[in-house]
């Protein structure tokens, strides 16, 4: 178990710095997910710490020392692969006993830590079995036990569950967070998908074109994104660009205002205006709308399974996305594009993002 | 045309490609069990005689050997150049690689003659030069069944090295291996199809050359098919339909086991 240190990283691919000076310090035990949409040099950061790719400049330090120009075989790291890298012609067994072997173990602290690490993923029944013989999940679940069987001072996982349906992807997600919580194992994992990141992450570094683009905890990261690509990334879809006001009004660029805060007197600045689909009330025709309440019109209705997403458009012309749960069986029906509606954005849902 | 029609054609156009394929192949078996003195039809009788006079046959015999002798010999060098210079050319990044990889179609559209010819000329003037016999010696005839094997065992080694999950090698040096060893346990082990079919089709393709080994072999070493081309110019009886058929068997069963590792249809 050791701290991580990236030190001013850079990996340049002709003129392109696929990574762009990255710093980046990891706590002993931290689970951190580099999340991206690909192409943003998150799987190229890892497979530098894994040392797969040679740094083009900075230093990567683990538990304090400088690996930067290690070999990957003397890093002592446990690396995890998105196609999973099983041996094909070995055993489960022999796949984890191999970095044991490489440490040339005594036979019978082989067999023990092989045993212990194939219970620990619930696969000790598969030992003599080929990889080519198991599911997904339990091919993962090898992968995993071989780079946790040699003790690693450090785990990195390239898109780990990517190459599961659903339901498995949920099981392994639990799975992973509670294995790295047992052994309280450094670990960093890349992902494109925020809500793996958000539900197994300590902390999330979003990154974007190479660098480091915010870096916080999910809450932080999901509750309050610095810029508009981590909140469209996070699922804020209605971003407004406008100019927040001294009376705590946002007027947008077409002219219509929004009332997003209570306190009047801050200073004027150009931003956009990031409101969560999630959190737009909506009053039904009927009942009585908010002081605040804008009128608007349903244009599409889309069924989500457990939400109802609606495409509005507001009296003033602007249009938004709210989401609202699914209506029970038996209560009002789903609202029907032209239905007129009042709309309600609570002040707290509402967040500044600089232009 | 509907789907069963055309599926119906099809099978019937490839029945009839596949036997137009097969048919000189069953004919020349089933006439090495004829009674006839001459090679003809139809059968007077039927006899496994030819069998027997092939055997007891002197330049068959001694050709069979040198035959096996040259084809193992180009089967293992093939291999011991072949399987270094695949993963070069598969692995590394260095200026002439696509030119090396497209030389290495060359065997598969130069005539053998020609390449024979050239490889007769090029000893012929290395001996010139260096004042030795190459040309007509064993050395000179390993060695061109050397590089009439090696661009196919490089050509399916390389195909399965290509097709490996780069990833494993990865794994195996994160979890301590030294490159040697993850060569040795991993990278070898993952192709080892691709090597066998590459040793069974070295073997096929040098056993069978003729039209190279023409211009190379020496007076009392021949190959088993310069054999049967010097025994047709004087007679035509069931003796060489013998020999054809034991090669036939000999060389499809190599060729069935290699299909078996590595698809051999991938390759070309």
């Amino acid at each position: 178990m050791s701290t991580v240190a990236l030190r001013s990283l850079v990996k340049r691919y002709g003129n392109v710095n696929a990574v762009d000076d990255i710093t980046l310090d990891v706590a002993e035990g931290q689970l951190v997910a580099l999340l991206g949409p690909s192409g943003c040099g998150k799987t190229t950061t890892l497979r530098m710490i894994g040392g797969f790719v040679e740094a083009s400049a900075g230093s990567i330090l683990i538990g304090g020392t400088d690996v930067t120009r290690l070999p990957p075989a003397r890093r002592n790291i446990g690396f995890g692969f998105q196609s999973y890298a099983l041996f094909p012609h070995m055993s489960v067994a022999q796949n984890v006993a191999f970095g044991l072997e490489m440490r040339r173990l005594p036979r019978a602290e082989i067999a023990q830590r092989v045993n212990q690490a194939l219970d620990r993923v619930r696969l000790r029944a598969m030992a003599d079995r080929l990889p080519k013989h198991l599911s997904g999940g339990q091919q993962q679940r090898v992968s995993l036990a071989r780079a946790l069987v040699i003790e690693p001072s450090l785990l990195l996982l390239d898109e780990p569950l990517s190459n599961l349906d659903a339901q498995l992807r949920g099981e392994m997600k639990l799975e992973i967070r509670q294995i790295q919580k047992a052994m309280g194992i450094t670990t960093i994992f890349v992902t494109h998908d925020q809500d793996e990141a958000l539900s197994i992450a300590d902390r999330i570094v979003v990154m974007r074109s190479g660098r480091i683009e915010q870096d916080g905890t999910p809450e932080s990261v999901f509750a309050a994104p610095r810029s508009r690509f981590v909140a469209e990334f996070m699922g804020v879809t209605n971003l407004l660009p406008g100019t927040f006001e001294a009376s705590g009004c946002f007027r947008l660029t077409n002219g219509a205002a929004i009332r997003i805060s209570d306190q009047a007197g801050a200073p004027e600045r150009e931003s956009v205006l990031a409101i969560r689909p999630e959190r737009i009330r909506i009053a039904r025709a009927g009942a009585t709308p908010g002081p605040d309440d804008l009128p608007a019109e349903i244009e599409a209705a889309t069924y989500r399974g457990l939400t109802v997403e609606y495409r509005l458009r507001t009296g003033s012309g602007l249009h938004l996305t709210a989401r609202q749960p699914t209506p029970a069986t038996g209560g009002p029906t789903m609202l029907e594009p032209g239905a007129c509606i009042h709309i309600g954005v609570p002040t707290d849902a509402c967040l500044l993002i600089p232009a | 045309m509907s789907s069963t029609a055309i599926r119906r054609t099809y099978g019937a156009v490839s029945a009839l490609v596949l036997a137009f394929i097969l048919l000189p192949l069953v004919v020349i078996v089933w006439v090495s069990f004829f009674a006839n003195r001459i090679l003809a039809f139809p059968a007077s009788g039927y006899t496994l005689d030819w069998y027997a006079r092939a055997l007891a046959t002197d330049s068959f015999r001694d050709g069979f050997v040198t035959s096996v002798e040259t084809a193992l010999f180009a089967t293992a060098a093939s291999l011991l150049i072949g399987i270094p210079a695949s993963l070069g050319l598969v692995r590394g990044r260095f200026p002439g690689r696509d030119a090396i990889q497209t030389l290495l179609l060359a065997p598969m559209v130069v005539p053998g003659i020609v390449g024979g010819a050239a490889l007769f000329i090029a000893y012929i003037e290395v001996e010139a030069r260096l004042d030795l016999q190459i040309a007509g010696t064993l050395g000179g005839l390993l060695v061109a069944h050397t590089l009439i094997a090696l661009p196919w065992t490089i050509r399916l080694v390389t195909a399965s090295l290509a097709s490996a999950d780069r990833a494993i090698e990865e794994a195996a040096a994160s979890l301590g291996a030294s490159p040697l060893t993850v060569l040795r346990r991993v990278t070898l082990p993952a192709i080892r199809p691709g090597i066998v079919a590459a040793a069974l089709f070295s073997f096929v393709i040098s056993f069978i050359d003729l039209e190279k080994s023409i211009f190379l072999v020496g007076p009392g070493r021949t190959t088993l098919q310069i054999a049967l081309v010097n025994y047709l110019e004087w007679s035509l009886d069931g003796t060489v339909a013998a020999v054809a058929a034991v090669q036939i068997l000999i060389v499809g069963a190599a060729l069935l086991i290699s299909d078996r590792y590595a698809r051999l249809s991938q390759v070309f």
